[in-house]
């Protein structure tokens, strides 16, 4: 333990974060650069998202790690060694005892509740960047708030697949404010995010960190004919029974054969060993 | 006498110490089409930009008639307002269509842009409005999915202008728009411009060094040279009376078939 600062990053660093932080949480939507380190895991693995953690843990937080909705998935189970090893808290699998959540890819199942924060962590954090490369002009298309242009994208997938065939990172706006990359979470999850838990958002390897506070109104981007529709796969869970939660199809054997379950592990498992609805 | 749609007054930019253009001031009316010639270098290409915000002159003001507020100075209206503005009252047609299309964006998209950019958000409306865009500049309706990237010449030129005044516009610039075409394509493509003018009541100042497409398209002319503004009249006048020994040049320049 003494070889490390309380969760690896050094005091002047987490102020700095935290510094950040508070300024995303005061204009919601809104991406802060900030000066990432780096992290002794490579880009792409959640070092905007680990330096986030760290920036928020205190000795009295309890921490669970999800990737893709599971906690026993390698880029899970390393980040929540990282912080065992690094700040010693407590960690847990149970969506409903964790007082930090960093996630990839996904928002529990399980509704948060206030006093709880998530943490994703964030590729791109820019949703205009495959359509504008330019940086000094997606800063500036955010200033003046000109987002016609992602409808752009919408339109293009609506002519060419007859849907809106974006199925993650689904752009929403921020209290009819910012344009907001969500990560790459699937739309299914979009509506959830107006929930009662802070949400904090890191990219490291771009430099950004955002955030929504506690109950921000957060609108997926839709066509007044072809209005936003969160999608989800037309099976029950094949464990649990689930109607209602976010499924993975996974091939079982060498003959292609498929089964749809939870993708998120905690929820599954609750409902498994009969602590009802939402693993409670 | 009505109020011009555009009051250029004493219009000056210099890059350091060259002159990109000095002193030039013109009036364009409603509907009408004002040519602006000169050889390569002569300031065209900046005055061009100076007056459609993609750069900002030294001295001078670019006065637009806007359908609210009257005649505003461009050049002391906010950022948002000046792009608000060239989204919908002013339309700018690139030399080079790739400057003015998204490449990596279907036809019906590139024209939808716009719309989408006011706040249109009914995709059938949007796409209704490509689909008579696209006939109105002679592309068939199939290919409204298609990428500009396959299409020829001709019809990025054709799609650019339609991406363009899909919102209505009342003043257009052009930069050499017939610049690259062959000649029965830069024929077509005058003849759609000039309809389309009529048509729609659209002024609009495009620069060009070819004489002749001056001649089909422009009211009125201005000649430059060296940044000045040095002999302007009605097209036909100055083209067939030339005053200034280098309008003489340039009008005996053009080659004959």
């Amino acid at each position: 333990m003494s070889e490390y600062n309380f969760a690896y990053l050094d005091e002047q660093t987490k102020r700095m974060i935290r510094r950040a932080i508070l300024k995303g949480l005061a204009v919601p939507g809104y991406q802060v650069p900030f000066a990432s380190r780096e992290m002794p895991m490579p880009y792409g693995w959640g070092t905007g998202g680990v330096q986030v953690s760290a920036a928020t843990l205190t000795p009295e937080d309890t921490l669970k790690v999800i990737d893709q909705g599971a906690d026993d998935t390698t880029n899970a189970i390393s980040i929540r060694r990282f912080f065992q090893k690094t700040a010693d808290v407590e960690v847990t699998e149970r969506t409903t005892e964790a007082s930090v959540i960093q996630t990839r890819h996904r928002i529990p199942e399980t509704e948060l509740k206030e006093g709880q924060i998530l943490v994703y962590q964030v590729p791109i954090p820019e949703p205009l960047r495959f359509l504008e490369p330019s940086e000094v002009e997606t800063r500036k298309m955010h200033a003046l708030e000109e987002y016609g242009l992602m409808h752009v994208k919408l339109y293009e997938d609506i002519s060419i697949h007859g849907a809106i065939a974006t199925s993650y990172a689904y752009p929403v706006k921020v209290e009819g404010r910012y344009l907001m990359d969500p990560s790459p979470i699937p739309k299914f999850d979009n509506p959830k995010m107006e929930m009662a838990a802070i949400q904090l958002f890191g990219a490291g390897r771009e430099q950004r960190i955002y955030a929504l506070p506690p109950y921000t109104r957060v609108v997926s981007l839709d066509f007044e004919d072809h209005p936003f529709d969160p999608g989800r796969a037309d099976h029950a869970c094949e464990l649990c029974g689930a109607e209602n939660s976010y499924l993975d199809e996974v091939i079982v054997n060498d003959r292609g054969e498929r089964m749809f379950v939870c993708s998120d592990t905690d929820f599954c498992e609750s409902r498994l060993n009969g602590n009802g609805e939402g693993g409670a | 006498m009505t109020l011009p749609l555009l009051d250029v007054l004493g219009i000056a930019k210099k890059y350091g110490g060259r002159t990109g253009c000095s002193d030039v001031s013109f009036a364009l009316w409603p509907g009408e089409v004002m040519g602006v010639v000169g050889e390569s270098g002569s300031g065209k290409s900046t005055l061009l930009n100076c007056l459609s915000g993609n750069l900002v002159p030294d001295t001078g003001e670019v006065l637009f008639n806007t359908r609210c507020e009257g005649m505003r100075d461009t050049l002391k209206m906010s950022e948002s307002e000046r792009r608000r503005l060239s989204r919908t009252d002013w339309a700018f047609v690139h030399q080079n269509p790739r400057d003015g299309l998204r490449m990596n964006v279907s036809a019906g998209g590139n024209i939808g842009e716009r719309l989408m950019g006011v706040g249109e958000r009914h995709y059938g409306n949007i796409r209704r409005q490509a689909m008579d865009w696209l006939g109105r500049v002679e592309i068939p309706e199939n290919r409204v999915d298609d990428r500009p990237a396959t299409f020829s010449g001709g019809m990025r030129q054709r799609l650019q202008i339609a991406r363009n005044l899909v919102t209505g516009p009342r003043l257009i610039f052009m930069d050499e728009p017939t610049g690259g075409l062959d000649a029965s394509v830069q024929a077509r493509l005058l003849d759609l411009l000039r309809s389309l003018v009529r048509e729609m009541e659209l002024a609009v100042v495009i620069v060009t060094h070819d004489l002749a497409v001056a001649r089909l398209l422009a009211d009125r002319m201005m000649v430059m040279k060296d940044g000045c503004a040095i002999e302007s009249g009605l097209t036909d006048q100055v083209l067939d009376d030339p005053q200034h020994a280098y309008t003489q040049l340039l009008v005996g320049s053009v080659l004959q078939v």
